[in-house]
C-alpha cells in the first residue's frame, strides 16, 4: 500500500505501511527534532539487529478472548496506518501479534493484563497488539512494560459503537531500555476511550497516542503521568483527529523532572476538520521542574478548520514548585522536604487517582514515591 | 508563659537596588492571655509584619529581632516557627491542587504535635472542629482551598488554628470578605482558641473595626508607614471608627 492519499492536515503529514516511504530521520524534521536519534540504536534507520526478544505474559478473564497470531491475521492493521518510520519498521518486522477481543455486549469482569518483559536491550524486538472491543462491550486493558529492551511496537484499539475501553500503559522499564510505541484508537459511534500512559523507567521512551473518530459521539480522554530522572528522555506525542462532528476529547499530561539531563517532551496536536462541527476539546500539559539541569519541551498545536466548535482550548505550563504552596504547608509546621513531596504527589496524584484499577493505581503511586525518594537534596530551602 | 517579642524590626522586599523597605522599626510584645489588634490603612505594612513573623521568603529582615519565649524566631525556618508555636492565618490562602484537606490537616497536626494522632481520634477531632465552624465534612476530601469561597477559606484557616493550637496566633485580615454570619462563626472560633487556653496570645491584623465587636482586643495599635504610630486600649478602635486613618497617614508620610 502506498502513501495515503486522503487530504491531510499539516499536523498529520503522511501515513504508509512501507518503511521505504519514510525518509531516514536526520533529527531536523519537526517530528524527530526533540528525539536523540543516536539513542534509538538504529530503530529509525534500519540498522537495528532484530535479535531482541520481549516476552509476553497475559492474564485475562474468561469472557475475553486473547490470541497470539501470525503476521497474516487479517484483523491486524485495520485501524491504523503507520505515520512514522519506526512505526512502519515495527509493522513490517513483528513476527507475532496479540489480539484481544471483547465480544459484543460483554462487560469484562476483570482487566486484561498484558505484561511485556525484556531481558536484553542490545537487539531490537518488534511488537503488535490489536484490541477489539465490539459494540456495547466494556473492558479495561493494562499494558505493562518492564526489563531491558529495544522495543518498537504498534498498538491498535478498535472501540465499537457504544463500547467503552480503558487502557493503562505502564512504561516501567529498566534504565537501559528504549521503547518507541504508537497507540492508535479508532472510535465508533458513541464509543468511549480512556487512556493512561504512565512513563517512569527507560533510557528513551517515545509514545505516540492518537485518536480517530469514525462516527459521531466518540469520547476520548487521554491522561499521562511521567517522572523523568537524570539522563532520561520521556516523550509523548499526542494526536487527536476530529474528523467527524460532535465528538469530545480531553488531554491532560503531567510530569515531574529531576536531575541533570532529564528531558521530557510533550507534543499535543489536535485537529478539528471542517466537517467536525460541534467538537469539544481541551488539552493540557503541565511540568514540574524539581532541580536544575532538566529540559522540557511542551508544544500544544490546535488546528481548527471549522468555526462551529463547542469548545476548543489548550494550555501548557512548566515551572518550578510554587514557593507559595511550599510556604503554606511549611507555615503549618510541615518540613520542607515533606511539603515538597506533598505538592508533587498532589500534582501527579490528580491523574493517578483516575486510574480505575486499584492494583495499578497503588503501584503507580508507590513508583512515584520511589522517584521522590531518589530525589537529590532539595535545591535550596527558601530564604528565611 | 508565651511571649512574642518584636524589637526594632526592619523588613524589605526585593533585592539590591530594587529593595524597598516596608517595615521601619516595629516594636511590639504579645503575651499569653492578650489580644492585640493592629489596625492601619492599606499599604501600611500590616501584612508584611505578619509574613515576616511567619518567615515568608519574599521578605528580608534587615535588622531587629523577633523572639518567642526568648528563642530567636528569625533563625528558624518557616516550619520550625510553626512547630515552635507561631501560627499565621493567611489573608489569601493558596490553593494546592491534589493535596486533600484531610491529608494536609493530618500532616500539619503530626508535624506540630510531634507524633501522628490516632486515626479514629483524629477523625473525631476533625469532625468536631469542622462542625463548630459550620464546615461541610465533604471538605475533608477536597483539594486544599481549591474552589473554596472566600468565606470557606477563612473558616478553614480558623479550623487549622483550633487544631494546631499555637502559642501565638497572627491573624491577617481574617475578617476581610466575610459576611456578618461568617464573621461571627470565625470570631467564635478565634475566641474558643484564645479563651480555651490562657497560654495563648492573639495578634489580630485588620483594616476595619467590625471584627473587634466579636473579638475583644486588650490593646490596639495603629500602623502607618511601616511602624506603630499610636497605641491604646479598645477605645482607640472606637476613635478610628469615627475618625479614620487620615491623620496617621499624613503623619506616616511625613515621618
Amino acid at each position: 500500500m502506498g502513501l495515503d492519499t486522503r487530504p491531510l492536515s499539516t499536523l498529520h503529514e503522511k501515513a504508509s505501511y512501507e518503511v521505504a516511504d519514510f525518509e531516514v530521520p536526520t533529527g531536523r524534521e519537526e517530528e524527530w527534532r526533540f528525539t536523540p536519534l543516536r539513542r534509538l540504536k538504529g530503530l529509525h534507520n534500519g540498522t537495528a539487529d532484530a535479535s531482541g526478544k520481549v516476552i509476553s505474559e497475559i492474564e485475562t478473564p474468561a469472557e475475553i478472548k486473547v490470541e497470539t497470531v501470525g503476521r497474516d491475521d487479517e484483523r491486524l492493521g485495520k485501524a491504523f496506518v503507520p505515520s512514522d518510520r519506526v512505526s512502519a519498521q515495527a509493522w513490517t518486522s513483528f513476527t507475532e501479534a496479540t489480539v484481544v477481543t471483547v465480544p459484543q455486549e460483554v462487560e469484562a469482569s476483570a482487566p486484561v493484563v498484558i505484561r511485556r518483559h525484556g531481558e536484553d536491550a542490545s537487539g531490537a524486538a518488534y511488537g503488535h497488539t490489536t484490541v477489539i472491543v465490539e459494540p456495547f462491550a466494556k473492558a479495561t486493558v493494562v499494558l505493562s512494560h518492564r526489563g531491558s529492551a529495544l522495543y518498537a511496537e504498534n498498538v491498535e484499539f478498535v472501540v465499537g459503537d457504544s463500547a467503552s475501553l480503558s487502557v493503562i500503559s505502564l512504561q516501567d522499564w529498566a534504565d537501559d531500555a528504549v521503547h518507541v510505541g504508537r497507540q492508535h484508537a479508532k472510535l465508533g459511534r458513541d464509543a468511549r476511550f480512556t487512556s493512561h500512559n504512565i512513563s517512569l523507567g527507560g533510557d528513551l521512551v517515545r509514545i505516540s497516542p492518537s485518536v480517530e473518530y469514525a462516527e459521531r459521539g466518540g469520547d476520548a480522554e487521554l491522561y499521562g503521568v511521567y517522572f523523568a530522572d537524570g539522563g532520561q528522555h520521556l516523550e509523548h506525542r499526542l494526536l487527536v483527529d476530529h474528523a467527524v462532528a460532535t465528538c469530545r476529547s480531553r488531554v491532560d499530561y503531567r510530569g515531574a523532572l529531576q536531575d541533570q539531563d532529564a528531558h521530557a517532551v510533550w507534543i499535543g496536536d489536535v485537529i478539528i476538520r471542517a466537517e467536525a462541527e460541534g467538537t469539544d476539546t481541551y488539552e493540557l500539559n503541565r511540568n514540574l521542574v524539581l532541580t536544575d539541569g532538566t529540559r522540557v519541551d511542551s508544544v500544544p498545536n490546535l488546528e481548527i478548520l471549522t468555526g462551529e466548535v463547542a469548545g476548543a482550548g489548550h494550555a501548557s505550563a512548566s515551572g518550578r514548585l510554587d514557593d507559595e504552596h511550599l510556604f503554606y504547608l511549611q507555615a503549618r509546621g510541615i518540613p520542607f522536604d515533606q511539603a515538597r513531596r506533598m505538592v508533587v504527589r498532589g500534582f501527579l496524584g490528580q491523574l493517578v487517582d483516575r486510574i480505575q484499577v486499584e492494583e495499578v493505581r497503588e503501584k503507580v503511586a508507590a513508583a512515584i514515591e520511589a522517584e521522590l525518594d531518589r530525589a537529590p537534596a532539595p535545591e535550596t530551602e527558601p530564604a528565611r | 508563659m508565651a511571649t512574642l517579642e518584636i524589637r526594632d524590626l526592619h523588613v524589605s522586599v526585593g533585592a539590591g537596588e530594587d529593595a524597598k523597605e516596608i517595615l521601619r522599626g516595629v516594636d511590639l510584645t504579645v503575651k499569653a492571655g492578650e489580644t492585640h489588634a493592629i489596625m492601619g490603612p492599606n499599604g501600611s505594612g500590616k501584612s508584611t509584619l505578619a509574613y515576616a513573623i511567619a518567615g515568608h521568603p519574599k521578605y528580608t529582615v534587615t535588622s531587629g529581632t523577633v523572639t518567642l519565649d526568648g528563642e530567636d524566631v528569625l533563625e528558624m525556618s518557616v516550619d520550625e516557627r510553626a512547630r515552635a508555636g507561631l501560627f499565621l492565618a493567611m489573608q489569601y490562602p493558596v490553593e494546592v491542587p491534589g493535596v486533600s484537606v484531610s491529608n494536609f490537616l493530618r500532616s500539619a497536626v503530626t508535624a506540630v504535635r510531634g507524633e501522628a494522632p490516632k486515626l479514629r481520634v483524629f477523625a473525631k477531632e476533625t469532625k468536631a472542629a469542622m462542625d463548630a465552624l459550620s464546615i461541610d465534612p465533604a471538605f475533608a476530601q477536597r483539594s486544599l482551598n481549591e474552589g473554596f469561597s472566600g468565606g470557606e477559606k477563612k473558616r478553614h484557616e480558623i479550623l487549622q488554628l483550633e487544631m494546631l493550637k499555637p502559642k501565638i496566633a497572627v491573624l491577617d485580615e481574617t475578617d476581610s470578605g466575610l459576611d456578618v454570619d461568617a464573621l461571627k462563626v470565625v470570631s467564635e472560633g478565634i475566641n474558643r482558641f484564645h479563651d480555651g487556653d490562657p497560654e495563648t496570645g492573639v495578634l489580630l491584623i485588620t483594616h476595619y473595626t467590625r471584627i473587634l465587636r466579636y473579638v475583644k482586643p486588650d490593646f490596639v495599635h495603629v500602623f502607618a508607614g511601616g511602624r506603630i504610630v499610636e497605641q491604646g486600649g479598645p477605645e482607640l478602635a472606637d476613635q478610628l471608627e469615627s475618625e479614620g486613618y487620615e491623620k496617621y497617614v499624613k503623619a506616616g508620610a511625613s515621618a
